[in-house]
């Protein structure tokens, strides 16, 4: 694949804009760039072309099975899309005066009051732009309620080692120590582990239910009560609320902060790595700091506009579709075609927890590896060849060799059934012909790639001069 | 069944059955039974088909009011979009994958994110960049949090850059306890002699926005003089079609550029999803943070792109990562490089000279209606500040006739901006509108 600079001749652009009714004004001289600018020059012919050769090279939910652990990459409907290409939405500016933007604010409202009545919460803001940026907005409510009230000591977070890396990442960024606890023999808080980290100096605890295992937490009652009863406040981590949505709240089992993932449980796209959505929601004692209000307490805000607004009308667009039993009827069918998996899999897949799963279950290849050599990445790679993407690899930490697969429950049964084949003719393969597996994938446009080397030698950019 | 479960009522049992399930209620037997909500608990309206979703969705869109001429910009632009830039960031592909983990079924966006970095380092001229944060001012909030030195606790904020991006910083700010202090503006720009005033040993970064949220261009020279003697680093705001014409950061001696990047090809769409960019020296180049991606090669020796220098990363190093970025903005990214491309060198720089040629005039005939020029010995590229009795009847004036005229700073100050997409003849118009209505 020719890069975009490598395809370019001088001379060759396309010209989009009339030509210029008024003199030149630019700046004076001593402001002026001296450096030539090395864009690309192409016509529009080649500029498709290329772009079209670089989508058939990318693998989106739309070309296929994706069942990538903790990611929930369920279908993105077309109506989101349309929806969302409304003039009336994509033309408005973010500065426009409030009796303008009127339809704008009952797109946000209405999202708001959806998301409080789907988790629980009282009062939700838009404004985080993606999962990680809704944990540093919740971390930043708990931070400001334990300032306000003297309570400077509570600086540490308390998170399970089977968390999301974005969850310690989030507290370190907001301030806080984090005190890590090990998960006990199903995957859960272990409660004597988490009894001893609590304390004076407890802010509070970060939390995934269901977990990272996909397993919720049946203590889930008892946690949230021993860290409220040490004086910290419940976050939870809304990456896995699609196995629960419209059947359990998290404001109902004890939660006090909360993000959602618009891109996960709401369908909208990921679009190869955002733009995402991370709405944080809170109860009423915690509303008043949250950014974008204006008002005294507020952290102020944590980014330039409102929200990352077009993904709210797809979210919104898709909630609608639902609705009331749309949404649970969702969940219900994502925790189904799981444990469908996991149940016609686990005669030879060895199960990291063998109990019912919630909307992903987790894989352990440990006893391959030893026995045979072939790692989850092994297996993972070998998944390409079969035009399927694997499961997430090596996730989460407390689980060696491990696949997490979450099907989705926008999958049918025949792609489950051709899948869970699939997967049992890697594994026979890997039992059969072990060092083979180390050459996969085979029929993919480029084979494994050299990533010490990429790391060690970066070359992050297209050099002209070469 | 509902919304987009494939699977039939009969399938699910089936599936159950073959579980060894005796129905759903299996499925959630380890959740409480106290926080199990009930049968049609949910307060939600009844999900809809689809054509009666489009008719209320768009019943929402059609309580906007869509101007047709547009004079605002103080951080969101208003510029021509090629239709091609709408139809590849639409590609399906692109636009559903997930992060490239698996770089073998994912080349396509992975080179284009490897194509977003090299144009982004030619705009701005500075050496590395990453695959983009959330936005502009979550570029400044993390480029400053670059710069941190356990020595050095204070960071020095313009306070003639934008309002939004000094309310993101000190958002961010408050998460690490750092302390954020304001420099003062003087005849619209920071004043220099008190920034050297308030640099000490103790501060990391001045960030400075250039052109400044006035609009003005600001003695940036002077500003890297003082900063880098200091022994502090410089990070600049900068607006990505200004680039085209104006001295790059890197030509500066910029330590980080940092800038909104939505007037590459994103709409306006009331603030959002927009994309941040991010781009710093060699030397500082494995402080950035979230993706970026690589080059190397792959078994058989062919070039492949790759997600790279992921020990920075909050997926590797936890409470210790540089960020906690995991989702970007990528789709945001691959429509500023579609637009890049489209656009080429001349049309970037076409749409810039533009844009300040449109400016000035905007400028000239709004003063011959009254609104004088604030800062008339300030240097200015797309935007400028006006003094008039009052701006709020001057914008009514505008809002009847379908003109979104500058954003109101004051009751007597308004900041006006043009474009590419203003006419000549509307340009005059609006003067004439003005006019009216301070009877000048």
């Amino acid at each position: 694949m020719k890069l975009v600079f490598e395809r370019s001749r001088s001379d060759r652009g396309t010209a989009y804009l009339e030509k210029c009714d008024l003199p030149s004004a630019l700046p004076s001289e001593k402001f002026a760039r001296k450096t030539p600018l090395r864009l690309p020059e192409l016509p529009e012919t080649e500029v498709d072309r290329h772009y079209t050769e670089l989508a058939k090279q990318t693998y989106g939910v739309n070309s296929g099975f994706y069942p990538l652990g903790s990611c929930t990459m369920k279908y993105n409907p077309q109506i989101n899309e349309e929806m969302a290409a409304l003039p009336g939405f994509t033309n408005i500016h973010p500065l426009q005066a409030e009796e303008t933007v009127k339809g704008c604010r009952q797109v946000c409202e209405t999202l708001e009051k959806y998301l409080c009545e789907i988790t629980g919460m009282d009062a939700v803001t838009l404004q985080p732009a993606a999962g990680a940026h809704g944990e540093f907005t919740g971390l930043l409510l708990i931070k400001a309620y334990h300032r306000e009230r003297g309570d400077v000591k509570r600086t540490k977070i308390i998170v399970p080692d089977s968390a999301h890396g974005t969850n310690p990442a989030s507290a370190a960024m907001a301030g806080f120590e984090v005190i890590s606890i090990a998960s006990d023999e199903h995957g859960c808080v272990d409660l004597e582990a988490l009894k001893a980290a609590v304390g004076e100096d407890t802010a509070g605890l970060m939390l995934t239910n269901p977990n990272t295992v996909g397993l919720f937490d049946p203590n889930i009652l008892e946690i949230t009560r021993i860290v409220h009863e040490a004086g910290g406040l419940c976050y939870y981590d809304g990456a896995n609320l699609n196995a629960v949505m419209g059947i359990a709240r998290p404001g109902d089992m004890g939660f006090d902060v909360i993000h959602v993932n618009l891109h996960k449980t709401f369908s909208t796209p990921h679009g190869g790595g955002g733009p995402g959505s991370g709405p944080s929601g809170c109860k009423q004692f915690l509303a008043r700091y949250l950014p974008g209000t204006g008002k005294e307490g507020s952290i102020g805000d944590v980014r330039s506009f409102g929200s990352n607004f077009l993904v709210a009308v797809k979210a919104l667009t898709y909630i609608l579709s639902l609705g009331r039993e749309g949404i649970p009827a969702a969940a219900c069918n994502a925790v189904l075609n799981a444990n469908y998996m996991k149940v016609k899999l686990s005669d030879i897949f060895p199960m990291a927890y063998d109990t019912v799963c919630m909307h992903e279950f987790v894989i352990t290849l440990e006893k391959l590896k030893h026995e045979t050599g072939v790692s989850a990445l092994d297996m993972a790679k070998a998944m390409l060849d079969f035009g399927i993407h694997p499961p997430t690899m090596y996730f989460p930490l407390i689980v060696h060799e491990a696949l997490m697969v979450e099907p989705t429950e926008t999958e049918t049964k025949e792609t489950l059934d051709e899948v869970i084949a699939i997967f049992r003719e890697i594994f026979r393969e890997a039992s059969e012909n072990p060092e083979q597996m180390h050459e996969k994938p085979v029929k993919t446009p480029v084979l494994r790639p050299d990533e010490v080397l990429a790391a060690r030698n970066p070359v992050i950019r297209y050099d002209f001069e070469a | 069944m509902t919304g987009y479960v494939p699977n039939t009522p009969e399938e699910q049992q089936q599936m159950l059955k073959e579980c060894g399930f005796s129905g759903f209620e299996d499925l959630y037997a380890d959740i409480p039974e106290q926080v199990r909500l009930g049968q049609d608990a949910l307060r939600l309206p009844d999900g809809m088909p689809e054509i009666a979703v489009h008719r209320a969705v768009e019943e929402m869109a059609a309580q906007n009011k869509v101007y047709r001429h547009i004079f605002r910009g103080a951080g969101a632009y208003n510029h021509y979009i090629p239709a091609i830039v709408n139809t590849i960031a639409n590609r399906e592909e692109f636009r559903t994958a997930y992060t490239p983990y698996q770089a073998e079924i994912s080349q396509g966006v992975l080179q284009t994110i490897f194509e977003y970095q090299t144009d982004i380092c030619e705009l701005t001229g500075m050496d590395a960049s990453n695959a983009s944060v959330y936005d502009g001012a979550v570029a400044a909030a993390e480029a400053c949090e670059m710069c941190r030195d356990r020595k050095r606790s204070r960071i020095l904020v313009s306070q003639a850059a934008d309002p939004k991006i000094l309310s993101v910083v000190r958002t961010y700010s408050f998460g690490r306890d750092v302390e954020v202090v304001p420099v003062p503006e003087k005849d619209g720009v920071t004043d220099t002699d008190a920034l050297q005033e308030l640099l000490g040993s103790d501060v990391s970064c001045l960030l400075l926005q250039h052109p400044n949220f006035y609009g003005n261009l600001e003695d940036v020279d002077t500003a890297v003089q003082k900063v880098h003697d200091a022994g502090a680093k410089l990070i600049m705001s900068v607006n990505p079609i200004s680039l085209a014409v104006l001295k790059t950061p890197g030509e500066y001696g910029a330590d980080i550029a940092v800038g909104e990047g939505q007037p590459l090809g994103l709409p306006l769409a009331f603030g959002g999803p927009y994309l941040g960019f991010m781009a710093a020296t060699q030397k500082m180049m494995r402080k950035l943070p979230g993706r970026i991606v690589g080059q190397t090669v792959d078994r058989a020796g062919n070039r492949t792109f790759v997600l790279t220098l992921q020990a920075r990363e909050q997926h590797i190093r936890r409470e210790k990562a540089s960020s906690n970025i995991c989702s970007n903005e990528a789709l945001c990214a691959l429509r500023a490089s579609a637009y890049m491309a489209a656009m080429g060198p001349e049309g970037l720089r076409d749409a810039a000279c533009q844009c300040s040629a449109k400016a000035h005039y905007l400028q000239q005939k709004l003063s011959e209606a009254g609104l004088a020029p604030a800062y008339p010995e300030a240097e200015f590229f797309h935007e400028f500040v006006t003094v008039c009795k009052d701006a709020e009847k001057v914008l009514s004036a505008l809002d009847k006739e379908g003109i979104l005229g500058g954003l109101p700073l004051s009751e007597d100050r308004i900041l006006w901006c043009a474009t590419e997409m203003n006419t000549k003849a509307e340009i005059e118009k609006t003067a004439a509108i003005c006019k009216e209505v301070t009877g000048a």
